[in-house]
């Protein structure tokens, strides 16, 4: 995904290298107040050892290969993660250094080619995904599945739309002649892929630091309920028992939801992961659809606009072919474009299905050698027969 | 792209190109790259003219060719995008070797493979010639801010650590009978990256509170502010001059 030295001509590079300037010089000051943490007497000075071990996480789980099956694997890209884990500020630094640094130390990307890659990789996937997922969290109901899906969603957008910018920018500063609906149905329809991935990943790292620390997760900050201490219906004023009495009882299941977040999700919310994920899904394949069906029209405008006003100097990009490009293919882009999302959206729910599939398996097991072992969340919903032992009550 | 960042690329010399000091050589390798970008593509021979150069400086610094032509393979992806070029692109066509390609696509593909190979050789060149700390100090004397310069060497020095511990994961992981073959094995490998996070977080509190012990207050010391003589600025200038002067006579023979 990083952008060799070439590929876009030099005024696009200086104008996103300015642009990418100009992210960073903003996200150095609001790191400071991002990573200042909950104690109020650390300054300014926690910044850089912590964004620098953020960017050396970044650097090190790139590198943490996930097989895809016939020998074939990926990794991650960090943007939607890094923004969910330590904030978008904090996000786009530790991506723009580790983009630096491959750029400088490894040869990883041009160095005229640094704008770009760190605006398309730093700044678009970490301010869309971070975006996404506060609407997200805000919207849906205050739980654990809601996270999850809003962790999914926000990673998933992310990768396709810096997809569509890199398009966007390639109609601008192109060295080829490419049709740009081509280019940007064909990005969209591999990076909505690759963004599953990317999804999946995502999600399971972010439910895997919520069930450790999940004070460290800076997006869902201020979702975890504070600890309460429940007294029970002993503790009248009358009687006045001793208040460790009165402690002994708030473990009784039948008072409500579970006071920390439950340490993983069983079976028993299988049902809502389920309704989380189709509707996380038809959320996205709406709003990928509307990027597919939207953006053209505005990049074609762009790029004729660019090649009106450059007519004299520029032979490559002269507006008629542009134009002729959009209009002749609109229509198949459209189409095109939803198919895309209809593969998409195909794929997400063979991969979820899946997974929950293997889930529940498990969780089968699990719960049959010690059924009640982990009920102590208070959850009384059991998923696992689908109809047959679903108690009264707790749906 | 898809492998991982195993080996560094520096190689310990004592050439005059290893001696320049290390904001001259960024500079002077970004106004390069800068040059090669803004070179238009029909002038071919610039871009020969171009390789010269870097492979006169490669002799210079007595850097083996080998050493750079292996760390070159980090483009190779690129090299397939490249060669896709010409059958999806439109415009007229040509036909050559049986097949009917587009004539643009054909000149893109030469203008990413040109410029992207005089990049990579050029960055190749730098990184092998100087060390990680000497980059970030050259950084710093490029006016970079100094917060960005302090993260990205706490991302150097605890890079190896950080990238140690994943390492052990792996080993654990395998120990335990564990082989990632498919999809199904993500949940633990996401396990591991989410430890992966918390570790590296929690050692990035106690790196911090260590320096604060030892009187950190948010600004590295400056140990060395030696300053570049003129006369190692121009011998840096001459890679980007040269360049400037093909790109010049590129525009004007077009």
């Amino acid at each position: 995904m990083h952008v060799p030295d070439g590929f876009l001509n030099a005024p696009v590079s200086v104008a996103t290298g300015a642009v990418a300037a100009a992210a960073v010089a903003v996200s150095l000051r609001g790191a400071r107040r991002e990573l200042a943490g909950t104690a109020a007497y650390h300054g300014a000075e926690r910044t850089a050892p912590l964004a620098g071990l953020v960017a050396a996480f970044v650097f090190a789980v790139q590198m943490l290969n996930f097989p895809v099956g016939a020998g074939t694997s990926g990794h991650l890209m960090g943007g939607a993660l890094a923004a969910i884990l330590v904030g978008p500020y904090t996000g786009v630094l530790a991506l723009s250094v580790v983009l630096l640094m491959q750029a400088l130390l490894f040869a990883d990307g041009g160095l005229t080619a640094l704008g770009t890659n760190i605006t398309l990789i730093g700044i678009v996937t970490v301010v869309v995904s971070y975006a996404v997922f506060r609407a997200l969290v805000r919207v849906l109901p205050r739980r654990r599945g809601s996270v999850t899906a809003a962790a999914f969603v926000s990673a998933l957008l992310s990768v396709p739309a810096a997809a569509a910018v890199f398009t966007g920018l390639y109609a601008l500063g192109g060295t080829a002649e490419v049709p740009l609906g081509k280019v940007l149905t064909a990005m969209l329809g591999v990076h909505t892929l690759i963004g599953v991935g990317e999804a999946l990943i995502t999600t399971a790292t972010v439910g895997a630091v919520l069930a450790v620390r999940p004070d460290l997760v800076y997006a869902a900050r201020g979702l975890a309920r504070p600890l309460v201490l429940r007294s029970g219906p002993v503790a009248t004023p009358g009687s006045g028992p001793a208040p460790r009495a009165t402690a002994a009882t708030s473990t009784d299941s039948a008072a409500g939801p579970a006071p920390a977040p439950a340490p993983a999700a069983r079976p028993a919310s299988a049902r809502k992961v389920w309704a989380g994920g189709l509707a996380a899904t038809l959320l996205c394949a709406g709003v990928v659809s509307f990027y597919a069906s939207a953006a053209p029209d505005g990049l074609e405008k762009v790029a004729g606009e660019y090649g009106i006003s450059s007519q004299e100097e520029e032979h490559g990009l002269a507006d008629s072919p542009l134009a002729d490009y959009g209009v002749a293919s609109i229509a198949d882009e459209r189409l095109s474009g939803g198919l895309a999302g209809l593969i998409g959206v195909g794929t997400t729910l063979a991969a979820g299905a899946g997974v929950l599939v293997a889930v529940r398996r498990r969780g089968n097991a699990g719960a049959a050698g010690a059924p009640a072992a982990e009920g102590s969340g208070g959850r009384a919903e059991n998923a696992e027969d689908g109809a047959g032992r679903t108690p009264a009550g707790s749906a | 792209m898809g492998s991982g960042h195993a080996h560094r690329l520096y190689r310990h010399g004592h050439s005059p190109v290893h001696r320049l000091p290390a904001h001259t050589k960024i500079a002077a390798v970004l106004a390069f790259v800068l040059t090669v970008v803004a070179t238009p593509r029909e002038a071919v021979w610039a871009f020969g003219a171009y390789a010269l150069l870097l492979a006169a400086v490669a002799a210079l610094s007595r850097v083996p060719a080998r050493h750079l032509l292996t760390r070159m393979l980090i483009e190779v992806p690129f090299v397939a995008f490249a060669v896709l070029m010409p059958f999806v692109a439109e415009g007229p066509r040509v036909e050559a070797l049986g097949m009917s390609l587009s004539e643009s696509g054909l000149w893109g593909a030469w203008n990413v493979l040109a410029k992207g190979t005089l990049g990579v050789a050029a960055s190749v060149l730098l990184a092998s010639t100087t060390e990680l700390r000497e980059i970030l100090l050259g950084l710093q004397r490029l006016r970079m801010p100094p917060l960005l310069v302090q993260i990205a060497s706490f991302m150097l020095r605890y890079g190896d650590v950080i990238t140690d511990e994943m390492r052990r994961m792996r080993l654990a992981r395998l120990s335990r009978g564990f082989t990632a073959r498919g999809v199904r094995q993500w949940g633990v490998l996401a396990k591991t990256a989410g430890a992966l996070f918390i570790r590296a977080y929690e050692r990035g509190e106690r790196v911090h509170l260590a320096m604060l012990s030892r009187g950190y207050t948010g600004t590295m010391p400056a140990t060395d502010e030696t300053a570049a003589t003129r006369a190692q600025w121009t011998s840096a200038a001459a890679l980007p001059l040269a360049a400037l002067a093909v790109c010049l006579m590129g525009w004007w023979t077009l």
